[in-house]
């Protein structure tokens, strides 16, 4: 792997589902980038595809989904069509993940040391010593205070926000370049999510890891990513960094994503409303998939798929983009 | 405030958690006792919103349940429109609580799978109307269902049928056709998409200033409490430790507690901006700290507030707040930049 090439590189990729009525589409020609030590926020709602996109990097669909078309490339090396057993030394080695609830990605009958050592010790060649070592360093590394004390402990002897705290440092151990962190924060109290929004990003920084960061929540995106991505109806609309996307977003879809967050700062007498809802895999209309539902919608939108272009990180597929600084 | 609609004095509610009785015999553990509302008192005027936040385990959701009769209170009394129906001179009967409909988090749960719509929204009717004919009950079905933006020929549909979002419209529906006066609402957004959480949010606004109907708003998301609540209680640990007029408590809060949840919250408006990050997580409620239950997370502590439980004081503008600091003045008052 070297330095130059990006942490992730996704071109086009295309994960479908087989049913009886035919291919469900659940993510459509996603390109995007990760740099290193960089936070891709990746939001939309619930059914958006966005979890889909993370588990096909890990390669961990749920079956009968599966890679149609495109590339998924971590540090340079091309993933997709590794066959299962070359996947498994990838994750955790050139990848780690961490997903909502922390109590299912730990194993309640053995104490974290053993979970975190084990993990080390399958992808990187230490000793049983050097392993615990290096187990107390990553368990302080996450904010565990008292590590050398708390490794011999049980899963249920933590609370939730610590248990996260464990399975980012499990997510570490075997010092990936990448990690996939599908809402992390959204199982915890307020209080606790904004102790693990910080951990993440200074994870990012001083360990030069890619996150792609995949919620639902704005507020957390708005303060950890870099650059954001919004997806709907499986395409992304818009990437860009995240400054422009939440207070300047071009895409009516991201226009009208923002402006119904209710904010604790701003007063707002009424929530900008999109009508309708998201149309299931199986009825997305032609042309641009949020056209029905879009005030700027024009007759050339119902028929042309205005597709995504990545340019510099910046990305949007719209026929009729809102104005550039346009404030919502 | 003009007469309140509903007011709860002093009302706890403990639920014994305690091992089994050959555990407690055996293993010599103690009786354990969780008290979920230790002592909540407040008042909502008619057609008003009060919001309940707090994080998990706090016991909002316990209050809602109280209010509505769920559970009974181990202390304390309720009174709604004017007659005590909980606490020692309850009386109880469920006219009582005629014009209280409750709204519950998760619109799959909450409605009935195997029966259509129009029977789901209906349901409430037939308990407060008995003697009700078939078409009058058409007619407020389908009313009820239009006042959600729903048409009524979707009464005849199942709930399956219908997204997340349209689900909680039947709910609100549900609640609505009985001519409620009161709605407790416990997270009613929480299982929703923003987008739809908005659509959901307006709609709820839009009911009140037409039906003029109070609401009790419990919900951990501070932002939607200030979007929807024209006051605002903050709990902590069974205690309603800030109480204040939703302006006065997002620009001005008082509670150090009320600052740090403000304070840790994500927003929009904090694109790129380094927040502190706030230490410390909420303390097992079986074992909660003496004095105020707040004291180990707090920087303004001292030894009176490790010892003493503070109880809710008024202050100015409407304002109440239990918190020593804040009424010797060791806590400082700063207005939020920008709130």
């Amino acid at each position: 792997m070297t330095e130059a090439e990006p942490a992730l590189a996704v071109d086009h990729l295309r994960v479908a589902f087989p049913t009886r009525r035919g291919l469900l589409v659940a993510v459509r020609d996603a390109t995007f980038t990760i740099e290193r030590g960089e936070i891709l926020g990746l939001v939309g709602e619930s059914g958006a595809g966005k979890s889909v996109t993370g588990a096909a990097i890990i390669g961990l669909i749920d079956p009968p989904g599966r890679i149609v078309g495109g590339e998924i490339r971590i540090g340079g090396r091309r993933v997709d069509q590794l066959p299962d057993e070359a996947m498994r030394r990838i994750r955790g080695r050139e990848v780690g993940a961490i997903f909502q609830d922390p109590l299912t990605s730990l194993n309640p009958l053995y104490t974290i040391g053993r979970q975190l050592i084990e993990t080390i010790r399958t992808h990187r060649s230490m000793s049983e010593a050097a392993a615990r070592v290096a187990a107390i360093a990553l368990l302080e590394d996450v904010g565990i205070s008292a590590p050398a004390r708390r490794i011999d402990h049980y899963p249920h002897q933590f609370s939730g926000g610590m248990r996260q705290r464990v399975v980012i440092a499990l997510a570490l151990a075997g010092e990936p370049k990448l990690i996939i962190a599908d809402e992390p924060t959204t199982a915890l109290d307020v209080s606790i999510q904004a102790q693990i929004i910080e951990l993440l990003k200074r994870l990012a920084r001083h360990r030069g890891v890619g996150v792609l960061l995949i919620t639902h929540d704005m507020g957390v995106i708005g303060e950890t990513a870099d650059r954001v991505a919004v997806m709907y109806a499986g395409r992304l609309v818009e990437i860009g960094p995240v400054e422009q996307i939440i207070h300047h977003p071009r895409h009516p879809y991201s226009a009208g994503l923002m402006g119904s967050i209710p904010s604790l700062r701003d007063e707002r007498d009424r929530l900008a409303q999109i009508e309708g809802a998201m149309p299931r895999l199986n009825a997305i209309p032609a042309g641009c998939a949020f056209h029905p539902r879009c005030p700027r919608a024009s007759g050339r939108c119902a028929q042309e798929d205005p597709g995504l272009e990545l340019r510099e990180g910046v990305g949007l597929a719209c026929w009729h983009p809102l104005d550039e600084r346009a404030t919502t | 405030m003009s007469t309140p609609l509903i007011t709860l004095t002093d009302v706890a509610r403990y639920f014994d958690v305690s091992p089994p009785w050959l555990n407690r015999v055996l293993e010599r553990e103690p009786r354990a006792l969780l008290k979920a509302v230790d002592g909540v008192s407040f008042s909502i005027g008619r057609g008003e919103t009060l919001g309940l936040v707090g994080e998990s385990g706090c016991g909002k959701s316990t209050v809602a349940r109280l209010v509505v009769g769920l559970y009974a209170p181990t202390r304390g009394t309720i009174e709604y429109d004017g007659k005590t129906v909980a606490g020692s001179a309850a009386t109880r009967e469920a006219a009582a609580r005629q014009g209280m409909q409750m709204i519950f988090q998760d619109p799959y749960a909450s409605l009935n799978p195997r029966w259509r719509v129009v029977d789901i929204v209906a349901e409430p009717l037939r308990v407060t109307h008995p003697s009700i004919g078939a078409p009058d009950l058409e007619t407020r079905v389908g009313h009820a269902l239009e006042q959600v933006g729903l048409s009524p020929a979707d009464g005849e549909k199942y709930p399956h049928q219908f997204s997340g979002g349209q689900r909680q419209r039947i709910s609100i529906a549900r609640a609505l056709a009985g001519e409620p006066k009161f709605l407790v609402c416990d997270e009613p957004t929480s299982a929703l998409d923003v987008s739809v959480q908005a659509q959901v949010l307006n709609l709820m606004r839009d009911l009140q200033r037409s039906l003029g109907l109070t609401y009790l708003f419990i919900s951990h998301n501070l932002a939607v409490v200030r979007y929807i609540a024209q006051r605002v209680g903050v709990m902590y640990l069974g205690r309603i430790v800030e109480l204040a007029p939703a302006r006065r408590l997002f620009r001005v809060p008082r509670h150090p507690y009320t600052r740090m949840l403000l304070e840790s919250v994500p927003d929009l408006s904090l694109v790129g901006k380094a927040r502190a990050a706030v230490a410390g997580e909420v303390p097992n409620p079986l074992d909660p700290p003496p004095g105020c239950t707040f004291h180990p997370r707090c920087p303004y502590a001292n030894e009176r507030c490790r010892r003493e439980v503070p109880a809710l004081v008024s202050l100015a503008d409407d304002v109440q707040v239990a918190c020593h600091g804040v009424i010797e003045g060791r806590v400082p008052v700063d207005a939020r930049v920008g709130a």
